[in-house]
């Protein structure tokens, strides 16, 4: 029999402020432990929240470029619990009115297109860090993540598959680094994902649901929902039942595992934070962001079909990220032939920054300096082969197109001259294949064009080479 | 309205306070004392008023995103508990 | 010097008459002497206070000394001062060195006065006796079988006292009022939103205020133009221009409109609380001021939406105190949650576990509702039946206090009976409302009796002015215990 799975998201992104959702603390990664938590991050006695317009400006961007109602008023609430990164014993968070309702998330899963609707986005403070390491059996605390503004986004249970559900983190990943709120640097924690996930019958009411907390790669998502999915058919096949339960995954054993700290029954006792006013923003401010809101993957794809004739793969692959398609676009301005651009970004600048493990802004080859390769191959200075080898100098520092193309004499021969005299001694030096081609043996034109290339180490221009020998060959 | 002892036992759980079955017996009492003054609330039909949070009707004032504090962890960590390398140490937390 | 004035200390101070030093020398010598008996203070450090008055001598001699520069002010102790212990009452906070200063005390600082000492109050401000402090009951300076007053009421019998100028105080539910009512003295509870909370510790944060307690309203006065203020760090503080709270101190009161609101006289008022309210409201109507019936039929109702709202936000403020980064931890414990549960037992006193306890309740899974919910409700009710008063009338007159001081230990361990005598004093909370309370006379008991006056959003100086216009013809305000 089959099953069907249902799978929602809840995403923490930590958003790229400079200081604390609520104190003046820097919000920089690896500092020393507590070097970083203010005053108002360690809830010294008295201390009260001033929020941050920064990161209310970040969910306003998030809002928008989801097609969300960013709402004129929201509150923030206390959600209590004791935890020992948790100084205040509440954190700040959105109940009742958060600042971001609705939205929707376009995904592409094996070529289709794919709606996921996004329940909420609310802004909250991050909590601290618990060290686990051995300090005589004791925990440490440091407080320096404490207070870190996150945007939480809730989605609706919307996603089928494991592979949907990591379609949807990567295009929400793609999109909150698009609009530049959010570094998305998984391993440092600024964006991580929990998974909501049951399993039915199709057609039947859904499942009980069980939550992934904390994973922090796409892989892990990927390991830990397919662990889960499995757990659940093979649990309710084997006669069980699926309870309630928070789990966190263990990525070196591959499976999911009931968290003992979560277990006692929660009653977070939520009450607006009376020391925060409602949180009011207005039409103007709207208008002002909605203004600067940079082009968005969905938009810049479909500019990318329709403006430069890509393939729907192209334009996705291009889009995926919004510094890829940045280096995209400068090396079409300079060299305006969109479809090459896409093939040497997608060919060789992907596969070498892949090879070498590194992201495209530390590409060693400027999206200028590519420009400057395309535009030898278009003019005929070198082919398409040579270009490779070029780009491999580049890639290793050796210059640009031009100074390899010079310091190794790459330059393609393109004087008829000199073509001439070189196909006219090759005829003469090969009299029994010329008698042969000319009997009608068409395939040793190929021969004609090997020993030419040879004897120009491989520069010469093909097309006038092949022309020549042609006009040549036929006496 | 009256409080049950594992009621009085559950909030003190909840607001992490020990109590011993004396206290949370003498706490059930004063509770119940307590409530019985908080029930007369109960008698008005205060229908659809908007709740009140706050005593001035105005809008949260926001900071600009600047970092202003410094690094005074040395200073607050005179007073605290238990420190080691800087990090506040708590028994043992299992996740 | 001890009866003077502020106006008079800063005269004497600028005419070099007295000095900081000797100043602070004198009150402190007068701490020394009562405060064994009185229990008024906390924490007093010469060292610290001296210092400060040096300072401040320095600044005089320099001709940069403003109005309060020199003169020794008494803190409440739950204003974090920097260096200072700041207990707040509590043994959770008797080893709390506080690293920074509230912004009430930076005020006080930046004026070049001098810290006294950090005076007694209810533990965590949760009392109206001065009896939950972990710090031992104050004494009332008019009779020491009798309660100061609370959660201020440290503060309130150091002035009473003349231990201290003036002192500073909080009002969550009274705390200013009804201890200035107790002791004899006068003080005002300003509009929420005007004095900053930041560094003041917080009880219920949607209620609290601070404000000045002193010997006049013309001393309340030249307090508040330095506690009023502006403050970004607190983000229910309000913006507004700066006013001078004494420029109507000298305006005539003919035209007043005194609004009475009949049930502030209703059950449960001494007689004698009545008498002395009725008379001082009639000698009002000597000054020209004419008397309003209006009405505020929800007071009865301030008492359990007190009761539910404030104990909420305070068991949400206080869950800071774990034991982990500063303050009690208890050394009985074999894990996590024992040493919250012991550090939280042990640090905090009975009131306080109370109302943790009733607020841990009240906002829990299934009450909210039928509790949180109804009490802001019923909030707006209680604010509503101000604002339609307001357009009756310019002030409303009663009683601070059911009744005068009560003994120490006479309510004993009966929390409603102590909750009931609250009834005239929260409803202003609630509501946000600038409150104050001037001595008007003396029960059959010796005891003192307060007027208690409440005016609109902002009345400060119009409050002040009728109190001041009060205590120029009266001289209830200067009696002064026999201690």
């Amino acid at each position: 029999m089959q099953w069907e799975v249902v799978i929602g998201l809840e995403v923490h992104a930590q958003l790229s402020t400079e200081s604390k959702i609520f104190s003046g603390a820097s919000t920089a990664f690896g500092a020393a432990p507590n070097a970083q938590a203010c005053a108002v991050d360690i809830a010294l006695p008295g201390v009260l929240p001033v929020l941050n317009r920064g990161a209310v400006e970040c969910a306003i961007k998030f809002g928008l470029a989801v097609g969300a109602k960013v709402n004129r008023r929201s509150v923030f609430s206390r959600k209590n619990y004791f935890y020992p990164d948790l100084p205040k014993g509440y954190q700040i968070s959105q109940f009742d009115l958060p600042v971001v309702s609705g939205g929707e998330l376009v995904i592409f899963v094996d070529g289709a297109e794919k709606m996921v609707r996004l329940t909420r986005a609310h802004l909250e403070e991050d909590a601290g860090k618990s060290l686990h390491e051995d300090f005589h059996g004791k925990t440490g605390i440091d407080l320096n993540r404490a207070g870190t503004p996150l945007l939480e986004i809730v989605s609706e249970p919307d996603m089928r598959s494991s592979l949907e559900a990591v379609a949807y983190a990567k295009e929400l990943h793609s999109l909150v680094r698009y609009l530049d709120i959010c570094d998305g640097n998984m391993q440092e924690g600024s964006f991580r994902c929990d998974a909501n996930v049951s399993v039915r019958r199709p057609g039947a009411p859904l499942g009980t649901r069980r939550e992934i907390k904390n994973l922090n790669s796409f892989r892990f998502l990927q390991q830990a929902i397919e662990y889960e999915i499995q757990w659940q058919i093979d649990t309710l096949e084997s006669g069980g039942k699926i309870h309630q339960a928070t789990v966190l995954f263990d990525s070196d054993k591959g499976e999911t595992r009931a968290m003992r700290s979560k277990e006692e029954a929660h009653d977070y006792r939520y009450f607006p934070d009376p020391d925060l006013l409602p949180l009011e923003i207005s039409g103007e401010w709207m208008a002002e962001v909605r203004s600067r809101l940079p082009e968005l993957p969905q938009a810049k794809r479909a500019r990318y079909i329709s403006a430069f004739g890509l393939s729907a793969y192209d334009a996705g692959v291009l889009t995926s990220s919004k510094e890829l398609a940045a280096y995209f676009e400068e090396v079409a301005e300079i060299y305006p032939e969109p479809k090459a651009c896409a093939n040497w970004v997608m060919g060789e600048i992907s596969g070498w920054l892949n090879k070498a493990g590194i992201d495209i802004h530390d590409c060693p080859i400027s999206s200028r300096a590519l420009a400057g390769l395309l535009i030898r191959i278009g003019d005929g200075t070198i082919s398409g082969k040579i270009a490779k080898e070029v780009f491999e100098a580049m890639w290793n520092g050796e210059g640009g197109a031009d100074d390899v193309i010079e310091s190794r004499g790459f330059k393609q021969i393109s004087d008829t001259g000199a073509l001439e005299k070189i196909v006219d001694e090759i005829i003469e030096g090969n009299p029994s294949q010329v008698a042969d081609y000319r009997a009608g043996r068409d395939k040793l034109f190929a021969f004609f064009v090997g020993q030419a290339m040879k004897a120009t180490k491989g520069q010469a221009n093909p097309a006038q080479l092949s022309e020549i020998l042609k006009k040549k060959l036929a006496g | 309205m009256s409080i049950s002892l594992n009621e009085v036992k559950r909030i003190a759980s909840l607001a992490r306070i020990a109590v011993s079955d004396v206290e949370a017996e003498a706490a059930r009492a004063q509770l119940d004392g307590i409530f019985g003054l908080i029930e007369e609330m109960q008698a008005v039909d205060a229908g659809d008023i908007e709740p009140m949070s706050h005593a001035q009707e105005i809008v949260l004032r926001l900071r600009n995103d600047a970092v202003t504090e410094v690094d005074q962890h040395e200073a607050f960590q005179k007073g605290a508990p238990e420190v080691e390398a800087g990090l506040y140490l708590v028994p043992q937390v299992i996740e | 010097m001890f009866n003077s004035s502020l106006k008079e200390l800063s005269a004497l101070l600028s005419g070099r008459k007295t000095s900081s030093v000797e100043l602070t020398q004198e009150f402190l010598k007068r701490i020394d002497a009562k405060n064994p008996e009185l229990n008024a203070f906390i924490t007093v450090d010469h060292d610290k206070s001296l210092a400060q008055a040096r300072a401040a001598d320095t600044l005089i001699s320099a001709g940069k000394a403003q109005p309060l520069t020199g003169i020794p002010f008494a803190q409440k102790d739950i204003f974090c001062a920097k260096d200072w212990i700041t207990t707040c009452g509590s043994r959770m906070l008797s080893n709390f060195v506080s690293p920074y200063d509230a912004h009430v005390i930076e005020r006080f600082n930046a004026a070049g006065a001098v810290n006294l000492g950090k005076t007694n109050m209810d533990e965590f401000a949760m009392g109206s006796s001065n009896e939950t402090s972990h710090y031992g009951p104050v004494r009332n300076p008019w009779d020491k079988k009798a309660v100061p007053g609370g959660s201020s009421g440290g503060s309130a019998a150091a002035v009473a006292a003349r231990m201290a100028p003036a002192a500073t105080g909080t009002d969550t539910g009274g705390s200013i009022r009804q201890p200035a009512a107790l002791c004899g003295i006068s003080g005002i509870k300003p509009t929420y939103g005007l004095v900053s909370r930041y560094g003041m510790i917080a009880f219920a944060s949607s209620l609290d205020q601070g404000g000045p307690m002193a010997k006049s309203a013309e001393d309340l006065a030249w307090m508040l133009n330095l506690m009023v203020g502006f403050d970004a760090r607190d983000s229910t503080s309000l913006d507004r221009p700066f006013e001078d709270y004494s420029r109507d101190l000298d305006l005539p009161l003919a035209g007043l409109r005194i609004g009475i609101p009949s049930e502030y006289f209703a059950q449960g008022l001494s007689s004698d609380v009545e008498r002395v309210v009725l008379e001082a409201i009639r000698f009002y109507e000597k000054l020209g001021a004419t008397v309003v019936d209006v009405s505020l039929p929800n007071t009865k109702l301030s008492i359990p939406v007190y009761y539910v709202l404030a104990p909420a936000e305070a068991s949400s403020n206080l869950s800071r105190y774990d034991g982990v980064r500063y303050g009690y931890r208890s050394p009985e414990y074999s894990d996590l949650t024992e040493m919250y549960e012991n550090s939280r037992a042990e640090g905090f006193g009975a009131e306080v576990k109370r109302r943790i306890m009733v607020g841990t309740y009240v906002l829990s899974h299934g009450y909210y509702d039928a509790y949180y919910i109804q009490a802001q409700k019923l909030r707006r009710l209680i604010a509503r039946d101000f604002s339609e008063s307001f357009e009756k009338c310019d002030v409303i007159m009663g009683p601070t206090s059911p009744s005068t001081a009560f003994d120490i230990g006479e309510k004993g361990d009966d929390p409603v009976q102590m909750y009931l005598s609250d009834i005239y004093t929260i409803a202003v909370n609630l509501a946000g409302l600038p409150g104050m309370s001037i001595p008007a006379g003396f029960g059959a008991n010796g005891r003192p009796i307060g007027l208690q006056i409440i005016g609109n959003y902002f009345s400060e100086a119009k409050m002040l002015n009728v109190a001041h216009q009060y205590q120029k013809s009266t001289d209830w305000h200067r009696q002064m215990p026999s201690i």
